[in-house]
């Protein structure tokens, strides 16, 4: 059967996700739907539940309630003893891992690996393709990233810029139907983070999907074109970025944003 | 001046560092498997390993190689009959020798894995998950390798205590170069002489031992940053 | 049958003799060895080769040899020379208990100098700097500074030291001494049950250990202290 991809066809969906530690509830039922080519920032405090929201869309994190959908397949969940979510199949699991790449606050490079074979290691163990392909697109997506230069480097003897954009060309090497940045940048000196936002933003502009829990209001504002909102645990607005950002419905943005910087 | 003995006590020196090689590869399997049960979520497990771990390392050596050789050949021989085997069972030094010292030092060797497994930062297992890596992979391929790093200078501290410890061997009657040292010694009642040469054997072993792990760190440290001092 | 209780049961007392031989020997060794220690530590920091050099080559001798040949050389191999055997230290020599004792002080000393060691070159620069600063003589600075800081940061290595020492006393059985691992070889060659004998062995070592352990951290609670992460 073939999957005809029509402009209502959502590649990545969450129904009503829930999430608790222990009895506190941090995701109280957040929805998101993310067609081809939308770019979705997700912001909010510290607290609000954004970085726990995007772990559950790729089960690092258990939810507790809910729906994900990847290209309109369902995850398959069980309930765990705890409550939580557990994957059901975990073959599926791994399969819909490899299909959704990720980009982590501290990058999570491999450290006894070079630039290199970090972009390489999925590809050939997870994917099977095979070492000369992997190597091919491997040296084109960080000269994409702009660090071919330093292919051949270990993450502890690159900057942090340097090192997350590896992490950029990393997740771009498994060919991803979307693409997950938990704060990208928020772990950079301020001098690097252009270098890492200019390269997203240069991803947007291609057309890939992309979801990004990100405190960049200029990236959001300009970049993204779906903005989410969480406080506390739920989305308390949603909407264009550029008209949510320039005049915020509800109170609690107003304030989030008037204690912003941008 | 060894008085025609040389060649025997070096016999000895091959079976000692046979056996201390062949103990260490059993170790290094059990000490994997024993890390790996302490760090396991499953209770039980993680209960077994660490009970293998803090009793083998409460107990001298010494005991350990009595209780396995003596107390292992006798309880060999008093449930061979209940299972219809009537003979005798000898069990040869070596293969015990191996497997006594292989399982003291899997205990220690879980102690020192599973400290090295514990510094490996935890973004490196979950970005391997999460780029679809199944559980096997993500040990095998990120963590293990990593893991050496760590591992090196409790490995090579092991790794010495084990060599040294393997001359309690002889008190059972395995004939490595401390039991053809005693007897050498019984018989030309020359024991300092013998007994300095085995120590200038076993110091051989130790001092080539530590270039080689130092020349392992330096290897395996590439990905690393070192601590300006 | 597959554990004889009532033939433990009744050679307790000969454990209990093996303990207290054990508890004996342990103690002289470590007290002895830990004496040595300071000074040979001292002269293993020291930036003179000619004080450094002696001090690294009896540790390294000594920590690349097993304790059985160390042992072996004391009680069996000083027998050998003549002029030791005339000597008026030959009772000593011949005592099995003085030259088990004399091998593990010396064993100890050599592993605990390089902890010690290791502990005084680990001081915070800053700290020396400081009684520097404030005029401290050598001896002063070492006296109120450097020992009281690096003995007690030593401790948790130590302990590890102390423990192992328990473990090396077990071969004071090799040598004819009645300790825990003696009562057992004695009870072992007696009834031919190595099994029992060996196992209560084991259990009595464990004992010892965990009573170790716990009064270590005891210690550890009283004298780092400071290095504890803070309460409430």
């Amino acid at each position: 059967m073939t999957i005809q991809e029509t402009p209502n066809m959502y590649k990545l969906e969450v129904q009503d996700l829930h999430k608790r530690y222990g009895s506190h509830e941090v995701i109280k039922g957040v929805s998101m739907a993310a067609k081809a080519g939308d770019v979705i920032s997700i912001i909010g405090s510290s607290g609000s539940g954004k970085s726990t929201f995007l772990r559950c869309l790729n089960l690092l994190e258990q939810p507790h309630a809910g729906k994900i959908l990847l290209n309109n397949e369902e995850l398959r969940l069980v309930s765990a003893k705890d409550g939580s979510l557990r994957a059901a199949d975990a073959k599926q699991l791994q399969r819909m891992r490899s299909r959704l790449a990720m980009v982590f606050q501290h990058f999570n490079l491999w450290s006894h690996m070079s630039a290199l074979e970090n972009v390489m290691e999925a590809p050939v163990h997870v994917l099977g393709v095979s070492k000369s392909e992997a190597r091919d697109k491997a040296e084109h997506y960080l000269a994409k990233v702009g660090v071919a230069h330093r292919k051949d480097a270990y993450p502890a003897h690159m900057s942090g810029g340097e090192q997350q954009r590896v992490a950029i060309a990393r997740a771009l090497a498994m060919e991803p139907e979307v693409m997950l940045f938990d704060e990208p940048t928020s772990a950079l000196d301020p001098e690097l983070v252009g270098e890492v936002l200019k390269v997203m933003q240069d991803l947007a502009t291609e057309g890939r999907t992309m979801v990004v829990v990100t405190h960049e209001m200029g990236f959001a504002r300009e970049v993204s074109n779906q903005l989410v909102f969480l406080h506390k645990g739920l989305v308390e607005e949603r909407g264009c970025p550029r008209e949510v950002l320039a005049n915020p419905q509800s109170e609690r943005l107003q304030q989030f944003l008037s204690g912003s910087l941008k | 001046m060894l008085q025609g003995y040389g060649s025997t006590i070096l016999d000895g020196a091959w079976l000692t560092l046979l056996l201390a090689l062949t103990s260490m590869a059993v170790a290094i399997f059990l000490g994997l498997l024993g890390a790996a049960f302490r760090l396991s979520p499953i209770r039980w497990l993680a209960a077994l390993g660490d009970t293998y771990a803090t009793v083998i390392r409460g107990i001298p050596d010494l005991v350990l190689i009595l209780l396995i050789f003596y107390g292992g050949q006798d309880m060999v021989n008093r449930i061979a009959p209940m299972i219809g085997y009537d003979d005798y069972i000898d069990i040869n030094p070596f293969v015990a020798g191996v497997f006594t010292m292989g399982f003291i030092f899997g205990a220690y060797l879980s102690e020192t894995f599973r400290g090295a497994f514990m510094a490996i930062p935890k973004g490196q297992a979950e970005a391997g998950a999460a780029y679809g890596m199944s559980a096997m992979q993500v040990f095998f391929r990120i963590l293990v390798p990593q893991m050496i790093r760590f591992a090196i200078p409790g490995f090579t501290n092991n790794w010495l205590v084990l060599t040294k410890a393997t001359a309690l061997i002889s008190v059972v009657g395995l004939q490595d170069m401390m039991f053809k040292a005693k007897s050498a010694a019984d018989a030309t009642r020359e024991p300092f002489t013998f007994y300095l040469a085995v120590a200038g054997l076993y110091l051989v072993l130790t001092s080539v031992s530590l270039l080689a792990l130092r020349f392992l760190e330096k290897r395996y440290s590439v990905g690393a940053k070192v601590a300006d001092l | 049958m597959i554990f004889d209780y009532q033939m433990i049961w009744e050679n307790l007392p000969l454990y209990w003799g093996g303990v207290l031989v054990t508890l004996k020997i342990l103690l002289i060794s470590l007290a002895f060895g830990l004496s040595l220690a300071l000074p040979l530590a001292l002269m293993r920091v020291s930036k003179s080769p000619w004080v450094n050099f002696p001090a690294w080559l009896y540790t390294y001798v000594i920590r690349g040899t097993p304790m059985l040949v160390q042992l072996f050389l004391i009680y069996y191999g000083l027998a050998q020379f003549e002029f030791i055997r005339d000597s008026f230290m030959w009772p000593y020599f011949s005592s099995a208990t003085f030259c088990a004792c004399l091998a593990f002080a010396i064993n100890t000393s050599a592993y605990t100098a390089e902890i010690l060691a290791g502990s005084l070159k680990a001081t915070p620069p800053g700290e020396i700097e400081a009684a520097k600063a404030m005029g401290m003589s050598r001896s002063k600075l070492y006296r109120r500074i450097l020992l009281p800081s690096a003995l007690r940061r030593a401790l948790p290595q130590y302990s590890n030291e102390v423990i192992m020492m328990l473990h090396t006393t077990s071969l004071a059985s090799i040598v004819t001494l009645i300790d825990i691992t003696g009562a057992a070889r004695t009870v072992s060659a007696q009834y031919y049950m190595p099994f029992e004998a060996f196992i209560t062995a084991g259990l009595f070592y464990l004992a010892l250990t965990f009573i170790l352990v716990r009064l270590f951290k005891l210690a550890e609670r009283r004298w780092l202290a400071y290095m504890a992460p803070r309460k409430a």
